[in-house]
C-alpha cells in the first residue's frame, strides 16, 4: 500500500474516533446543555496548541460481552497544549462514550497524563463528566481510581491540580477533585456525591434531588468543596485562565510577573473603613485600595464568606490575600471560615506566594454548634499553617484584633515577618466589655451605682487597652501606620522579603490537626 | 462507586429496604438490602434522633448568628428589592446589616428592637 493510502486510512481513523460516542450520544449530551470534551479541551486551549495521545487506546475487557463493544478512546480525552502560551496537561472524560464511565484503560490513560504533568512540572486540568466505574471491568475500574487518587496526593504541592466538574462526578469518583487544589462547578451541570438520591432513600428513607444534594451552588455555598462558581462552562475557562494567570506552573518557579499598575482612585482605602468598629463594611473594597489596577481575584466566594481569601498582584508580583470580612458574621472565626484560610495559606506557602494578612475580627464564634463541631481542632489548623508557612507574611491589623483571634490571624508570635497596625487597631486580650468586666469585678459590684461604675471601667479599659500603641510598645508590631502608607509599605516589605530563607527542624512532615 | 453503566445494565440491582428488626433488649437493628448486599445493622441513638433534612423554605429569612434587634427599616407588607436593608442585627460586636436576599413582599416580621435572638430564628416571612 502506498504511503498516501495509508496517510488516508490514519485520517478516516482518526475523524471516526474523533466522533467519540457518535451523533446520537453528542446530540443528548448538547440536549443536555454541556459541551463535548473535545469542545471544552479546545476551548480552555490555545488555538491549535491541543497534542492528543492514545486516541486509538482500546480497552480489553472480556466479559459480559464487552469484547465486542468498541469504546472509542474509551471514554477519555487526553494530551497536553498551552493556556496563554504556557504549557499545561490536560484530560477530559466524554459522557458520551459510555457515559464517561471508567475502566482501566481509561483510567490508564488519566494517570498517564497526570505522569506527564508530575515530570514535566506543569499544572494538570481535569474535566470530570463520568457515570462512575464502569461494573463490567469490576476491581479492575477500582484499580483505575486508586492509580489516579495516588497521583493526585503525591503531585499535591509539587503542580497545580485543577479539576473541572462538568456533569455527574459520583461516588469514590469525586475524591480525586477532592485531593486537588481547586475545584471548578457550572450551576445546572455539576453533580457531586459520595452516595446518590437513590441509596440515600433506600438506607435513611429522605427524599433529595441530586440538584440539592450536590449541585453547583450545594458545593460551592454550603459544603466548600468547590473553589469556583459559574453560570456557564464559557465563564467557567475564563475563571480557569484567568486562576493560571496567578499561580505558578510547578513548586520551583515563581508566578508570571505582569506589568505594574496602581489601584483604581475609587478604593481609598481611608476612606472605606469606618472610624466607629461596631460598623461593618466590605473588607474587598480594602484588598482593592492595595492590589495592581484594583484586581483582586477571590477563591471561595460563597462559602464561609466571613474570611475572605484569594490573589491579587503588587508590582506585578501576586500575593495570597487572607482577611476577616467584617461584612459577614461580623468576620468571626469560626469552623469554616478556619478550614478556608488554613487550606489557602498551605497551598500560598507550597507555591511560593507571599502572604499578606488583613486583621479586623472581634474573635471566634461561641456557640454550642461550634464547640460541638470542633472549632478547637479546626481554629488550630490556622495557627498551624501560619507558623509553618515559609513565605513572606506581611500583617496589617486594620481595627479589631481580640484574643486568639488575633494570635492567629497572622501575628508575629506566629513568625510574620512584618506586623503593622492602622491607628485603629484595637489590639488587646478580649473587648473592652468583657474585659472590664472581670478586672473590676469587686469594683463594679460594690459601686453605689453599678451601672455607671461599668460603663466608666470600660471606657478606662478601652482608653488605655484598645489601641495599637501597646502592642507597638513591646514590638509585637512594627509600625503604626497611616491607612494610606499601607500599599507603599506592603510593596517594600515584599520587596525586601524576596530573599528570605528559614531553616526548619528535620522532620518527615507533621501532623496538622486535619 | 456509583452505579452508572453501559447502556445494557449487567446485573438487575434491587434496592428493597427490608425493615426487619433483629435486636434483643434495648439494642434495635435493622436488615438493609443496598445495591444487592444484605446488612444488618444496629441503630445508634444519634441516628435515631437525627434532624430529618428539609428542602430550604424560601420564604423564610433566618438569622445566621446570635444577637439583638437594634433596628428594623422595612414594614408588613411593603415591596423589597434584592439587597435592601432588613434590619441592624447586633452581634459579636458589630452593627450586622441584614439584607434581603432576593425581591418579594414582606408578609410577617417576627422580631421587634431590642429582641434577643438565638441562631436560626426566622427574621421575616415573605409572602
Amino acid at each position: 500500500m502506498p504511503l498516501k493510502r495509508k496517510i488516508q486510512e490514519l485520517k478516516k481513523k482518526r475523524e471516526e474516533v474523533q466522533m467519540g460516542g457518535g451523533e446520537k450520544a453528542i446530540e443528548k449530551q448538547m440536549a443536555m446543555g454541556k459541551l463535548t470534551a473535545r469542545e471544552r479541551i479546545l476551548s480552555i486551549l490555545d488555538e491549535d496548541s491541543f497534542n492528543e495521545y492514545d486516541l486509538f487506546v482500546e480497552h480489553d475487557a472480556r466479559d459480559f460481552n464487552m469484547d465486542k463493544k468498541k469504546l472509542h478512546g474509551d471514554g477519555v480525552i487526553i494530551g497536553t497544549g498551552t493556556i496563554d502560551y504556557c504549557p499545561v496537561c490536560i484530560f477530559a472524560q466524554d459522557f458520551t462514550v459510555a457515559g464517561g464511565s471508567l475502566g482501566s484503560m481509561h483510567a490508564r490513560k488519566i494517570t498517564k497524563i497526570m505522569d506527564h504533568a508530575l515530570k514535566m512540572k506543569m499544572p494538570l486540568i481535569g474535566i470530570n463528566d463520568s457515570g462512575g466505574a464502569r461494573i463490567q471491568e469490576g476491581v479492575n475500574s477500582l484499580a483505575g481510581y486508586g492509580e489516579i487518587f495516588f497521583r493526585n496526593t503525591i503531585s499535591s504541592g509539587v503542580i497545580p491540580q485543577i479539576s473541572v466538574i462538568l456533569g455527574p462526578c459520583a461516588g469514590g469518583a469525586v475524591y480525586s477533585p477532592a485531593l486537588t487544589d481547586f475545584v471548578f462547578v457550572v450551576d445546572n451541570i455539576s453533580k457531586m456525591f459520595i452516595t446518590g438520591p437513590e441509596v440515600i432513600k433506600t438506607v435513611i428513607g429522605e427524599e433529595i434531588s441530586m440538584e440539592e444534594l450536590g449541585g453547583a451552588r450545594v458545593q460551592s455555598e454550603m459544603t466548600g468543596n468547590a473553589h469556583f462558581f459559574a453560570e456557564n462552562e464559557k465563564d467557567c475557562f475564563e475563571q480557569i485562565k484567568s486562576l493560571l494567570s496567578f499561580i505558578p506552573p510547578n513548586n520551583d518557579k515563581k508566578s508570571k510577573v505582569y506589568a505594574p499598575k496602581d489601584p483604581k482612585p475609587e478604593f481609598k482605602v481611608e476612606n472605606i473603613v469606618p472610624g466607629d468598629p461596631t460598623q461593618p463594611y466590605d473588607i474587598r473594597n480594602v484588598i482593592r485600595g492595595l492590589v495592581d489596577n484594583s484586581d483582586f481575584f477571590e477563591v471561595q466566594e460563597l462559602w464561609a464568606s466571613n474570611m475572605v481569601i484569594g490573589f491579587g498582584r503588587m508590582n506585578g508580583e501576586t500575593v495570597g490575600f487572607v482577611c476577616n470580612q467584617p461584612l459577614v458574621l461580623a468576620g468571626v472565626l469560626d469552623v469554616d471560615s478556619s478550614d478556608k484560610a488554613a487550606r489557602f495559606i498551605r497551598y500560598c506557602d507550597s507555591f511560593n506566594i507571599p502572604i499578606v494578612t488583613l486583621v479586623d475580627l472581634p474573635g471566634y464564634l461561641p456557640g454550642v454548634d461550634q464547640e460541638h463541631a470542633g472549632v478547637i481542632r479546626h481554629g488550630a489548623k490556622v495557627l498551624y499553617a501560619y507558623s509553618e508557612a515559609t513565605v513572606p507574611k506581611v500583617t496589617v491589623i486594620v481595627r479589631k484584633a481580640y484574643g486568639g483571634g488575633y494570635i492567629a490571624m497572622g501575628s508575629r508570635h506566629l513568625r510574620a515577618d512584618f506586623v503593622f497596625a492602622w491607628p485603629s487597631a484595637e489590639i488587646a486580650v478580649m473587648g473592652p466589655e468583657g474585659a472590664a468586666n472581670i478586672i473590676f469585678r469587686k469594683e463594679i459590684t460594690t459601686a453605689e451605682d453599678p451601672e455607671k461604675m461599668r460603663k466608666q471601667k470600660v471606657k478606662e479599659y478601652k482608653e488605655k487597652f484598645a489601641n495599637p500603641y501597646v502592642a507597638a510598645a513591646k514590638g509585637y508590631i512594627d509600625s503604626v501606620i497611616e491607612p494610606e502608607e499601607t500599599r507603599k509599605v506592603l510593596l517594600h516589605c515584599i520587596d525586601v522579603s524576596k530573599q528570605k530563607q528559614i531553616s526548619m527542624p528535620r522532620k518527615k512532615h507533621g501532623i496538622p490537626p486535619f | 462507586m456509583s452505579t452508572q453503566t453501559l447502556e445494557q445494565p449487567v446485573t438487575t440491582v434491587s434496592n428493597k429496604t427490608i425493615e426487619s428488626e433483629c435486636g434483643k433488649g434495648n439494642i434495635r437493628c435493622k436488615n438493609l438490602v443496598v445495591n444487592g448486599t444484605k446488612y444488618k445493622t444496629r441503630l445508634t441513638t444519634k441516628y435515631e434522633k437525627r434532624k430529618k433534612w428539609e428542602l430550604p423554605n424560601r420564604k423564610q429569612v433566618n438569622a445566621l448568628i446570635p444577637g439583638t434587634i437594634q433596628k428594623i427599616f422595612v414594614a408588613e407588607g411593603q415591596e423589597v428589592k434584592e439587597g435592601d436593608e432588613m434590619l441592624i442585627l447586633e452581634a459579636m460586636k458589630m452593627q450586622n446589616r441584614i439584607m434581603f436576599p432576593y425581591d418579594g413582599k414582606v408578609k410577617k416580621i417576627h422580631v421587634a428592637t431590642g429582641d434577643r435572638i438565638s441562631k436560626g430564628a426566622m427574621l421575616i416571612e415573605y409572602e
